[in-house]
């Protein structure tokens, strides 16, 4: 491990300045894949500038809806009264990563930007474009079994591990970033990109710019929603593949609004949008859900080891949003 | 290096450290406090969990120096060999362990949960969302998920997580 200064920072202004000034200058939140990174010699930062104790830990109300600090914890943000009531999904994809100690360690923004698993990008003894540009993918015709089915490119066949970031794909979300010439906002939809020829670029943001802060609006698919994962083992291990789904139903019972994303399907969170269109204002049948499923599938890419992620996908599809559709306590509580 | 101050199981201790020590190491190879252990040194086994500011955290995932300042509570802090904590007492009741190895992790682990839990804090397991969970058999096992134990003494930490939660259920009614 190279040589580390460590910097505390006491406001996000001077956070900013110090990466955005710095090259090899990086944040440092929980630190739960960071510190992971800097053992495993793939992270070489020459400087952490840590931001877990600046005033970005509150979760406030707004007019519509929430303010998530960057720096809330998972536990605090799956508990908070008003996000188990409201917005059901971001609970529950929070609720199904990682281990209650991580989630004790983790925020908000180092979920969203936590790097992916994939077993060649974490042994810096082998190529991977992500960690090395241009050196080749190890992954295309190696271990397959968590790669990307769409979205991927010839330099990168990853997969975003994160759950929430799956989960808030559905929400109507901003993420709130400050750079070194002030604050911006950016649609969440905007914040992760597709690998293409730069998969070293997880997302949109600039070296220096500082997540702040993540807006909720409420709504009526965000308070009839779900998450359900698909995965090796029952509990503590990344997905095969995910479902974040929220449901609006109208008086009649069709569909008047419907949000579908996947996770371990892609580079980002895959929004699904063949599958919400197909869907509005039909009843909702899981046949029907099945047969979108495979629509949204069309393009997609499978090996050896993915060969499975469609079914995986149109059966947890189907199954998430017939829960939601069904009468029952869900049922009672949105309509209260 | 950097200068650091942690209180440690009740005492004030004052150390030295390079910037690039993790916190489990700190504890170990300089406090000499080594009741947490060093499984896979990457956040993926538990046995290293203390409880951090009241909070059950993985000690081998943070760097010393961003917790100057803290409060840390191993499993050695938590009870003596005269007055054990109901949690160390439950583990020895129900054969929680086999090598022991994981133990120190678990016990720090079970009383960070059953904390979680007391104040509302719900989990993948939990049906309702808003009811105040339940901690059934599946949702102990759900919220243990993070500490493995490589001897599977797993039926004998279920139960042993169970009677403590049991006696802290009925220290709250009393």
């Amino acid at each position: 491990m190279r040589e580390l200064a460590y910097v505390r920072a006491t406001s996000p202004d001077e956070a900013v300045a110090a990466v955005a000034g710095d090259p090899q200058a990086r944040f440092l939140g929980g630190g739960t894949n960071l510190v992971d990174h800097l053992k495993l010699g793939i992270a070489t930062p020459g400087t952490l500038v840590d931001v877990s104790r600046l005033a970005l830990a509150e979760v406030e109300g707004t007019a519509d809806g929430l303010r998530v600090g960057a720096g809330v914890r998972n536990s605090d943000l799956a508990a908070h009264p008003v996000v188990r009531r409201d917005f059901p999904v971001l609970a529950r994809s929070l609720l199904a990563g990682a281990s209650g100690q991580i989630r004790n360690q983790a925020t908000t923004a180092g979920n969203l930007l936590q790097r992916t698993r994939c077993v060649y990008f974490q042994d810096a003894s082998t190529p991977c474009n992500k960690r090395e540009p241009g050196s080749g993918c190890s992954a295309v015709g190696g271990h397959d079994r968590y790669n990307a089915v769409l979205g991927a490119s010839e330099a990168c066949v990853t997969v975003h591990p994160s759950d929430l970031a799956v989960g808030l794909a559905v929400l109507d979300a901003e993420v709130v970033v400050l750079g070194p010439d002030g604050e911006r906002r950016l649609p969440y939809d905007e914040l992760h990109r597709l690998p293409g020829h730069h998969p070293e670029h997880d997302t949109t943001l600039a070296h220096g710019e500082l997540v702040t802060a993540v807006e909720l609006r409420r709504s009526p698919v965000a308070r009839r929603s779900t998450y359900e994962k698909v995965r090796e083992r029952a509990s503590y291990a990344f997905a095969l593949v995910s479902v974040a789904a929220g449901l609006e139903l109208a008086d009649d019972g069709t569909v008047s609004d419907v949000r579908v994303a996947w996770g371990g399907v892609a580079h980002k969170p895959w929004r699904a949008r063949v599958v919400e269109d197909a869907l509005r204002g039909e009843p909702l049948e899981e046949e029907r859900v099945r047969d979108v499923v495979a629509e949204e599938l069309r393009d997609a890419t499978t090996t050896t080891g993915t060969a499975g992620k469609p079914a995986m996908l149109a059966g947890v599809t189907a199954r998430a949003l017939t829960r939601l559709a069904a009468p029952g306590p869900q049922v009672e509580e949105a309509g209260r | 290096m950097t200068a650091l101050r942690l209180t440690v199981d009740g005492a004030e201790r004052h150390l030295d450290v390079d910037t690039r020590t993790t916190l489990l190491d700190a504890l170990r190879e300089r406090l000499e406090v080594t009741s947490p252990k060093k499984g896979c040194d990457h956040g993926q086994c538990g046995s290293c969990t203390v409880l951090l500011d009241g909070r059950r955290s993985l000690s081998c995932l943070t760097l010393a120096v961003a917790q100057d300042g803290a409060e840390v509570v191993t499993a050695a802090g938590l009870g003596s060999p005269d007055a054990l904590h109901p949690v160390q007492q439950a583990f020895l009741d129900h054969d929680g362990y086999q090598c022991g190895y994981c133990t120190p992790g678990q016990v720090c682990s079970a009383v960070g949960m059953l904390a979680e839990a007391a104040q509302g804090h719900p989990s993948h397991a939990t049906d309702d969302l808003e009811a105040d969970p339940e901690l059934t058999d599946a949702e102990v096992r759900e919220r243990m998920s993070g500490n493995l134990c490589r001897c599977g003494a797993y039926a004998g930490i279920l139960a042993a997580v169970q009677q403590a939660a049991g006696a802290a259920r009925a220290e709250e009614r009393a």
